[in-house]
């Protein structure tokens, strides 16, 4: 019998309390350089709550088996596990059905099947793809890979000086050659949250589908993909205090019925003799071989803990959180904020006066200050902005505005040794 | 702060900000590019060469305080020294940063290099200080590929 306990000990009060929040997550408890560990680069990966390592140690202490070949008790315990947190991934994006999602590595893998998959069963010579100029380059690769094998054309939907997407010109760019739209929901160097909702819209209009990119999103806002009306959405695990290794591609349902399995072997098939194999149903045609179970329980158990501290309360405590971050840097003299959409979610990407990206990272980590410096992964988006690097403060709601004021006082600091 | 101004000396924050030999030459004998694909630190070395002997040596390119004041500061060096030299020079730079501590030894015969000797605490930046190196070994070799510090 597994259970899945909360180890949330927080009562569900209107604000949130992220000092409460802090306690489970054992990693922010030490000292980095000899200074308080200020983990402020959550958009790269988020940490884990005691109850997703608990899951992890707990599956292996006592539920590890192969899935789907349950003859034993310990192959149906992993079995159940593993597809609960397929119906807690539903759930939590609001999808129809647990066949429509699908479990991969990660938001990069995601975007990779819509590509080997539909892509190339549907995008041909004279076809456009449409991306935006603020793409991670996993949402961006993919796609150049695609259209130059099939001859189409990929199309880069052009942001404005603030880092936001341009929907007019969106539109004027979408035409009935468009067959599909890969944008993100937020952008990981920018923090600018795009208005995915019209997006779908106006791509439906044209015919075109829409896969949106949530790597950034789902830990800070809710997403509901029937809502949205997105075709595909994709995120990954460690991005919302899950473990590495495991991330989701959600996809319609008549969308994917349509698609050809993009690997195969094992677990994806029905029926196999050397002269045909049936392919198994949704989701399994595209989850070929052993998966990655001891993850996607651990990514169970992190959605169920953020549904526990509640998206709401997390996405009022963030935006609170980066506006008193933003005010203390736009108030920093020779700091220039490099993103600065009117909707944001919880990053902040800046330069301080000529200093580099990295020589201000190495000065923030010894005090014990951990961000990113660097292209984040966006360099279209650097080019854009004239730099080639930046620093990036990203937060999650264990963040407090007492650390964004020793992000504050370490750039005093930094400012003296670079004078 | 006390390893960050053993990082940032004196010396590496002035060759930064007014890098030494910077700019391009038209007639080099030897030009090489580098690349650090994960910071994207780019530089481009140019090497006049007569006789087996490094007469000029100029850059171009951006980069970090360490990995600006690196090619400043190796550019100011390899002036006058013999190609050989030059490959010696690397190994005994590259050694300094990357090899075992040896206190007795540390910027030995390194003159004003041995500044540099403060990167070794820091494993994330050593490639910052390494890229102007791998960079000049490539050009004596003739390399025509970018040096890459990955």
């Amino acid at each position: 019998m597994i259970t899945h306990p909360a180890t949330l000990d927080v009562e569900r009060t209107a604000g949130l309390d992220p000092e409460v929040l802090r306690r489970d997550f054992p990693v922010l408890h030490q000292e980095v350089h000899g200074k308080p560990l200020v983990y402020l680069d959550n958009a790269a990966t988020t940490q884990k709550p005691s109850s997703v390592i608990d899951a992890l140690v707990r599956y292996y202490e006592h539920d590890n088996a192969n899935v789907h070949r349950g003859i034993h008790e310990l192959s149906q315990r992993a079995t159940n596990d593993y597809e609960d947190a397929r119906t807690v991934v539903q759930e939590f994006l609001g999808a129809a059905e647990s066949e429509e999602i699908i479990y991969t590595r990660g938001t990069t893998e995601s975007i990779n099947l819509v590509t080997a998959s539909w892509g190339r069963a549907n995008v041909g010579p004279g076809d456009e793809v449409l991306i935006s100029a603020m793409e991670h380059h996993s949402n961006i690769v993919p796609w150049q890979i695609l259209c130059e094998e099939k001859g189409a054309r990929l199309k880069i939907v052009p942001i404005n000086d603030d880092g936001e997407f341009l929907l007019d010109e969106y539109e004027r760019l979408l035409s009935d050659h468009t067959r599909i739209v890969a944008v993100n929901h937020v952008s990981n160097a920018l923090g600018s949250v795009n208005p995915v909702r019209e997006i779908v819209d106006l791509a439906h209009e044209r015919g075109a589908l829409v896969l949106i990119d949530g790597a950034q999103a789902v830990a800070h806002m809710k997403v509901d993909v029937r809502s949205l009306e997105c075709d595909f959405y994709a995120f990954s695990s460690h991005k919302i205090f899950g473990p590495t290794g495991i991330g989701i591609l959600y996809g319609k349902r008549s969308v994917l019925e349509t698609m050809p399995p993009c690997e195969s072997g094992g677990d994806m098939i029905k029926h196999v003799t050397f002269e045909k194999t049936i392919y198994n149903d949704l989701p399994y045609k595209f989850e070929a071989g052993t998966p990655n179970i001891a993850d996607a329980i651990g990514l169970g158990a992190a959605l169920r803990y953020v549904n526990n501290v509640g998206l709401e309360g997390i996405g009022a405590y963030e935006e609170d959180l980066l506006a008193y971050a933003t005010e203390r840097l736009a108030a920093f003299e020779g700091v220039r904020l490099i993103g600065t959409a009117k909707h944001k979610a919880s990053v902040l990407s800046f330069n301080l006066d000529s200093i580099h990206p990295h020589d201000l990272g190495t000065v923030l980590d010894r005090e014990g200050i951990a961000v990113r410096a660097g292209h984040h992964c966006a360099q279209p988006v650097m080019d854009r902005f004239g730099v080639t690097a930046t620093v990036r403060a990203s937060f999650a709601f264990y963040n407090t505005r007492a650390e964004v004021d020793r992000l504050v006082e370490t750039l005093h600091k930094a400012r003296e040794i670079f004078a | 702060m006390s390893d960050l101004q053993d990082l940032y000396q004196e010396l590496i924050i002035d060759h930064s900000k007014r890098p030494r030999n910077f700019g391009s030459m038209d007639d080099a004998d030897r030009t090489a590019d580098g690349f650090n694909p994960l910071c994207g630190d780019k530089l481009k070395l140019f090497l006049k060469i007569e006789d087996a002997v490094i007469r000029d040596v100029k850059f171009i390119g951006a980069g970090c305080a360490i990995s600006t004041a690196s090619a400043s500061v190796m550019t100011d060096m390899l002036k006058g020294q013999t190609i050989e030299q030059a490959a010696s020079l690397f190994e005994t730079f590259h050694y300094m940063i990357t090899g075992p501590k040896d206190p007795q030894h540390v910027g030995t015969g390194l003159g004003k290099l041995a500044v540099f000797a403060g990167v070794s605490a820091f494993p994330a930046r050593v490639k910052c200080a390494t890229l102007a190196w791998h960079t000049m070994r490539n050009a004596i070799s003739g390399k025509t590929e970018a040096a890459s510090t990955e």
